[in-house]
């Protein structure tokens, strides 16, 4: 797939995307290009289609048309090349979706074991490693049930991450959450984020795209209406409906 | 069920008339039961109560004589075949039903339950004609596939009830993490699932065994089960075996029912 000589292909590479639910167009005409390293935040009002976007590039929804690179990848409907996409890109939901019937540990350990291929030390291991990290070892023996939303969002973000992905998706990771809650897991987002790894997060956490941002993309039925550095982003934008919009998550 | 101490005579009274009614609708539903249990032990070979002496000599028959114990043997396959094949069938009906993309879900789902709905007798005839063409009268296969018919809704209604509470957004994450589609249904739908398959499955085996009028029709006295060696028993001749049989079958569903109600406290839990 990747030649010689474009040996740091873009992590993600959309072209031309549209996607229609039914009679419905939800993506219009997107393209977006996300190089290795790059921390970028998607916002936008609910409907927008920030969160469909990013699930087109793990293959949890189709396109009708477009293309989608990951890591020099195209994405088709071959189940092989979705598996291997879904090898590269880690995500975390909105609803946490850890595996009720699991204990944290497992629910970490399962997929390095099955996916990944580790032995059951070796998963253990590098679970523990990933807990710690989130700051949540001493819960490995506990069923998400018995934790706090933002423990189980931590330990959803260690089971993404320990799969050691090249990219991390993060679709709305503390709109569920408790308002007290909120912090700890940006907190281990930023991190994340300080450690080199190339993150597109769709939120409406303003301050966490001030702080750790490369660029901003703020998207409106389906388009993206305007992109730029947080800097600018935020002092300068250029759109009437960025402006209303954040006008409206700013207060 | 008692009531606080500001209750009126009236509402006092209205409450004693409801428990008495419970109560006697109760002993309605299970007093054949406290009949046949006795009679099983009963020493005589005819049924009279109170019984004079008691005796385990039917209990001997039932596993003695080969006609029953053959018959008892029959009945295990013919329902764990059933179960099998009803609890595959079913869970996966129901989880194509789920799908949110599913086209003609309520016909088909009426489909699936017709056979609860379709009176007995019309089903074994149906059958009796209609696997006749193919050489399955007499046979175990017929009797497993006829009693798949039968205990399959059971399993489609348990797991789709179990179905409606599951979050498919863990299968996306399973998904996410690289997992293959079987591999996510066995590691993550199937375990979240599991007590409306169990269910499913214990109510299937409960249809298969004691089943008897689809069976009087496809089977012959090498696959006779229980229940039809025992409404054989009723006719030709009064046997008290048949109340050994009847406490067996009682002692089963009892246990069936327990296991039940167990998996539905954790489940609960």
């Amino acid at each position: 797939m990747t030649s010689a000589q474009d040996s740091a292909p873009p992590a993600i590479q959309i072209t031309g995307l549209n996607k229609w639910y039914g009679l419905l167009q939800v993506l219009h005409d997107v393209n977006l290009t996300v190089t290795q390293g790059e921390r970028l935040v998607i916002c936008g009002p609910s409907g927008s289609g920030k969160s469909t976007l990013i699930r087109t590039v793990n293959a949890l929804e189709g396109f009708q048309s477009g293309e989608i690179k990951v890591a020099g990848l195209r994405l088709t409907r071959e189940p092989a090349v979705v598996e291997e996409i879904r090898r590269r890109v880690g995500m975390v939901f909105q609803q946490f979706n850890l595996f009720p019937h699991l204990t944290v540990l497992e629910n970490c350990a399962l997929p390095l074991r099955l996916v990944r291929g580790l032995s059951a030390a070796e998963a253990r291991d590098r679970t523990m490693h990933y807990l710690s990290k989130v700051r949540i070892p001493e819960q490995a023996a506990k069923y998400p049930a018995q934790l706090s939303g933002g423990q189980q969002q931590r330990v959803a973000i260690a089971r993404a991450v320990a799969m050691q992905p090249e990219v991390m998706l993060f679709d709305e990771p503390t709109s569920a959450l408790d308002p007290e809650m909120v912090k700890e897991v940006l907190d281990v987002m930023v991190a994340l984020a300080d450690e080199g790894m190339t993150m597109a997060v769709v939120t409406h956490e303003m301050g966490f795209a001030r702080q750790v941002a490369d660029r901003v993309i703020f998207m409106d039925a389906g388009r993206i209406v305007e992109q730029g550095p947080p800097t600018t982003f935020f002092t300068a934008p250029r759109s009437d409906r960025t402006k209303a919009f954040l006008r409206q998550v700013l207060h | 069920m008692w009531l606080p101490s500001y209750a009126t005579p009236s509402e006092r009274l209205s409450r004693i008339l409801v428990v008495a009614f419970a109560v006697a609708v109760m002993l309605f539903l299970i007093a054949p039961l406290f009949i046949i249990v006795p009679l099983s032990f009963s020493k005589d070979p005819f049924f009279t109560l109170p019984v004079r002496e008691y005796s385990l000599r039917w209990y001997e028959d039932l596993f003695g004589n080969p006609r029953w114990f053959e018959a008892m043997i029959n009945s295990a396959v013919a329902a764990v075949l059933t179960t099998i094949l009803a609890t595959t069938l079913g869970t996966l009906a129901a989880l194509g039903i789920a799908r949110p993309d599913f086209p003609y879900r309520r016909a088909i789902m009426a489909l699936l339950i017709s056979p609860m709905i379709v009176p007995i007798v019309i089903v074994a005839v149906g059958s009796y004609l209609f696997f006749g063409e193919f050489g399955l009268t007499n046979t175990r296969a017929g009797l497993v596939l006829a009693h798949t018919a039968l205990a399959t809704p059971f399993v489609v209604i348990t797991v789709t009830a179990t179905l409606s509470t599951y979050d498919t957004n863990l299968t996306r994450a399973a998904n996410s993490l690289g997992a293959s589609g079987l591999s996510a249904f066995f590691r993550v739908t199937l375990p979240n699932i599991l007590p409306g398959v169990i269910s499913g499955a214990i109510f299937a085996f409960a249809t298969s065994f004691d089943e008897v009028v689809v069976a009087l029709f496809l089977t012959a006295a090498e696959q006779r089960t229980l229940p039809v060696q025992m409404f054989s028993g009723i006719r030709d001749q009064i046997n008290p075996t048949i109340m050994a049989a009847a406490t067996m079958l009682l002692i089963l569903s009892i246990l069936l029912f327990a296991a039940l109600a167990l998996l539905t406290r954790k489940k609960a839990r």
